[in-house]
Parts: C-alpha cells; structure tokens; sequence
C-alpha cells in the first residue's frame, strides 16, 4: 500500500491480475498501452448483453429504449466528468485516434488551406501525428513541431517562435505517453489561443491521471480513449466545443447521422452529437465507459494519481541505482509512467527476461518515433502505473530488472 | 535428410533438455548470441537486415569452396542473436539443396514456437524464410 489508496481492496476488483504469466504472478505494468478492467466494467458490459442489447435512437419498444437511455446516461457521465458544458459536445468515437483523425478530415479539410501551417510536438503518440500529415499531404499545408528540451519537457521558446508561423490548428498531447511528462496544458492552450489557433488536445494518457476539465483547459477539442481509463477497447470520446462542431461538416455518412435522406432532394443531417456518429455505435462499450467513469471517481481520480506518483517516484528512485541506466523523460511533473533504457542492453531483450518473470512491461518505439529521433535511442523499457499496482510490484520490477541484466551484461 | 542437419538438430534438442525453465533457455540464447562473432560494420547494412524482426537482424551468406552455404549472421539484441545463432549452427556449412529443403523440426521440439512472444516467433520465421531463400538461390547459381 502506498498510503493513499487501498490497493488490496483495487486488486480484488480486477479478476486478470490473479492469473500467472509463465509460472509466475502476474505484474502488470503496462497501464499506459491498455489498463486492466474493473468487475463493473465487465459486468455493465456482460449485463448489457445479456439484458437488453438493442439498436439505439431507432425503435420503439422496450428494449431499444432501455439500450438509449443507458447509452445516453454514459454520454452524460463523460460530459460531467470532463466538464463540458452541453451534452451534444461529447461524440462517441473508437477512440482517440478516431476522434483525431475526425477532427482532421471534418474539420481540417474546411479550415486547412495551402501553405498553411499545423503546429504539432515532437512528443507526440504517433496518433496526432500522422493524421496531420495525412490532411497536410492532401492540402498542401506543413506540419510542424515543436522542439523538446532533454528532460521531456516542451521548449516553451521553441513553442512560442513557432506560434509566430500563425498555426491554424495547434494539436498537443496532455501527458506523454512515452516520457511521462505532464504538459501545462491550460498554459499552452491560452499561448496557442492567442495566436489564433484552434486546439486539440489528446487526453488519452491524462484522463485516467488526473482530474480533466475541459471548460477550465479552454481547448476547443479533447480526445481520449476508453480503454486506457478503465474502460472497454473501441470506445472513446471526442470532445468538440459546440459551436465549433455546429458550424462543421459531418465526416462519415450513414445512418444515425441523417435528417431525411433524400435520393432526389439529397440529404440533411441530424444536429449534434449524433451527426459525427454514422452507423450504429459500440453501444456496450459506451455504456461500460460510463461504468469505468463512475468507477474512476469512486477511487478518487486524484488518489490515483497521487498513488501513481508515489510508485513512479519509487520506482525512479530504486531504478537510478542501477548502474548504467538512464531515465528517458524526467521531467519536474511525470504522470505514473517510467521509461528507461540501459547502456548496451536493447529494451527488447531486457523486455523479453521481464516477462519471463511474469512483469509485464513495453519496449520499443511507444508509437513515438520522433522521440526516439531524438534521443537517438532505438527504443525504451517503459514500467507505467495505474491505480491497482503497489510498492511490491516495483519491487519486483526492480530486482527482475537486476536479475536480467545478470544475464545480458 | 541431410544426416549432418538431423545430428545437429538432435544435438541441440538434448542441450535443451537440460534446462528446467525458459530463463535457464534464454540464459543459453543468451550465451550463442555472445559467442556468435560480430558481423564487420562494413557488412552491417539495411539491404542485408531480416523484414520482420522488433531488433535489427542482419543476415549474409556466401559460398565456399565446398560449393557449401556459409552464413554470417547478427543482431543489434542479444536474444535474437542468440536465435540466430542457433539457426547458422544448424545449417551454415550445408549444401544449397539440403537447406532449401530443410525440416527444421527441432524448433518446435524445444518448444520455440509455442514460448516465443508472437513477434519474436515472426522474426524467428523470417529468419528461416530468409536461410532458405539463400538455399534456393544458390542453388539456382
């Protein structure tokens, strides 16, 4: 136990981390690529199948009422947790690079012009890179990027000659996932504001952290992933703030997303949130999420992330002792996430010997190439925390390193 | 089969009987990889690096004089270039015909198939595709 939060009581809630992994007890330190579910997540999803599984917004009996009105519930458990101010600004999407490449095609592909620039950070998951790319490519517009400074933070002079280019759109990760680093995200929003830009922040690795209010951070669209909060896979929110997905054109086209479809008349479409969703929607999953919500703030959002500070510190803490390992990404604010590597040890191998042991960690790129570019590494170790691990497991992540690099070295 | 392929597979087999868990195994990986010399930087080139693999494999062979295939092989990580090792004791210095043809079974016999994470097995086929190709091609030549 850290002292912060009752984590015997978290573990019993989470049926996967009673299983072994090669003989040995399961140590789940990869949080930050997927966290493990809680028995409510399963159950909400199990009870949903099992009960009253229909098509949403579309029938009349009871079932399909049922089905909406628990899929609309969970809309609004997002909306409160996140801090929007209207319903309709939170879109159901597959996740945060869903929500991002929406945001590229629907709104980008209107506002993007030729010459124009997009102002991104050489931290980013590579989620809000390529779409960005993409829509350049297609526009003639450059994407930029904005320098990182050695302990993986921002270079806040390098963001600031930057916004001098006049970005259109200024799209930026709240926690890295790779480095840990916990951006000033009110602060970078109002500079990119003030230069005029349009904000999209990618929330994935900050909502199951800390406390998120989209209102207070004054960005014009938020994205996460629900299955880093606790939640189901193919399931996240897009937020967009109202007026900004009013005036904007649907994406995808299908149903749920129509007014009155026309072949002679052609079609209008249906207002917020509904005309960013074609098709029929991961309705358990959306449901579930408002579950993980629920759950998330039942722990204590900033339990967790109190409790996942005091992990990553101890982990950094007994990690620095090992001769010949270095920290990539130290900055003064982390989230609960350590990457590392070791001098002529590839993250792989000591991956592989972590396993072994049944300590699950990732190795590699993280989906942050341009990071690794920078470092001129190939690859991290990357331990991250949720709120079901314990000191024990750091522990065991420390002495699994050590008894590894017996091996390799 | 190739008698020398069969006595050398059943060979390294036995060498793994030995070992009572995977990390005893990857402890012996570890030690082929270490044993296995360093490929010259001059060699160490993208046209030569095995598709597939999370490490960078690289992976030559050459004819000698036997009109046998000898292959040169390594990797910036050390377990896979244990693997890789195990792979050139098994068939470097073979004909051409007998390696294109190869049954590589002691593979599944230890048991690498099953216990290696999926990447690793990808990489581990590539490997085996990429030997076999040097196989075919030589023996073509």
């Amino acid at each position: 136990m850290s002292n912060v939060l009752d984590t015997a009581a978290i573990r019993g809630q989470f049926p996967i981390l009673s299983r072994e992994v090669h003989g040995q007890p399961l140590v789940y330190l990869d949080h930050a690529a997927s966290s493990q579910k809680p028995i409510a997540v399963i159950e909400a999803q199990r009870e949903y199948l099992s009960h009253y599984h229909s098509n949403v917004h579309r029938g009349v009996h009871a079932l399909s009422q049922q089905a909406t009105d628990a899929f609309e519930r969970a809309r609004s458990t997002v909306q409160y947790h996140i801090g929007a101010a209207h319903l309709e600004e939170i879109i159901w999407v597959a996740g945060a690079t869903d929500g991002i490449n929406l945001v590229a095609q629907a709104w980008g592909r209107e506002h993007i012009e030729a010459g124009d620039v997009i102002l991104i950070t050489r931290m980013e998951h590579h989620a809000n890179i390529v779409p960005w790319q993409m829509l350049a490519k297609e526009r003639g517009a450059k994407v930029e990027a904005v320098n990182i400074l050695a302990d993986g933070t921002l270079d806040e002079d390098d963001f600031q000659k930057k916004l001098k280019l006049n970005p259109k759109m200024v799209a930026f990760m709240h926690v890295s996932n790779t480095l840990g680093t916990i951006n000033d995200a009110q602060r970078f929003t109002q500079m990119a504001k003030s230069a005029g830009a349009t904000v999209l922040i990618d929330g994935s690795q900050a909502l199951p952290h800390m406390m998120v209010d989209v209102v207070e951070l004054g960005c014009d669209f938020y994205v996460f992933s629900g299955h880093k909060a606790y939640g189901p896979t193919g399931i996240g929110v897009l937020y967009g703030r109202k007026d900004i997905l009013e005036a904007m054109n649907p994406w995808r086209g299908g149903g749920e997303m129509i007014d009155v479809v026309s072949l002679e008349e052609g079609t209008t479409y249906a207002a917020l949130p509904h005309k960013f969703e074609a098709g029929t929607p991961h309705i358990s999953g959306a449901v579930a999420l408002g579950v993980a919500l629920q759950w998330l703030t039942g722990v204590g959002v900033k339990s967790v992330a109190e409790h996942e500070t005091i992990l990553s510190a101890q982990a950094r803490h007994q990690l620095g002792k090992i001769d010949g390992l270095r920290f990539i990404g130290e900055a003064p604010k982390t989230s609960g996430v350590v990457s590392f590597i070791v001098e002529a040890v590839h993250p792989y191998d000591l991956g592989t010997l972590l396993d072994q042991q049944g300590i699950a960690v990732r190795t590699g790129h993280h989906c942050t190439q341009p990071i690794m570019d920078h470092y001129a590494i190939p690859g991290t170790v990357r331990a991250s925390f949720g709120a079901y691990n314990t000191l024990q497991e750091v522990d065991a992540l420390v002495q699994g390193v050590e008894r590894a690099l017996k091996m390799l070295r | 089969m190739n008698a020398e392929l069969q006595s050398r597979q059943e060979e390294i087999v036995e060498e793994f009987s030995f070992y009572e868990d995977w990390m005893e195994k990857y402890e012996q990986l570890i030690e082929m990889g270490k044993e296995l010399d360093a490929l010259p930087e001059q060699n160490r080139l993208d046209e030569h690096l095995i598709r597939g693999c999370q490490s960078r494999v690289w992976l030559l062979a050459t004819k000698d004089e036997n009109q046998s295939v000898r292959f040169h092989a390594d990797s910036d990580a050390i377990i896979t270039k244990g693997l890789v090792a195990l792979m050139v004791r098994v068939l470097d210095g073979l004909p051409p015909k007998d390696i294109a043809e190869s049954d590589l079974w002691f593979i599944e016999k230890i048991g690498l198939d099953k216990h290696l994470s999926p990447t690793r097995a990808n990489g581990l086929h590539s490997m085996v595709q990429q030997m076999k190709r040097y196989g075919v091609a030589f023996q073509a030549k």
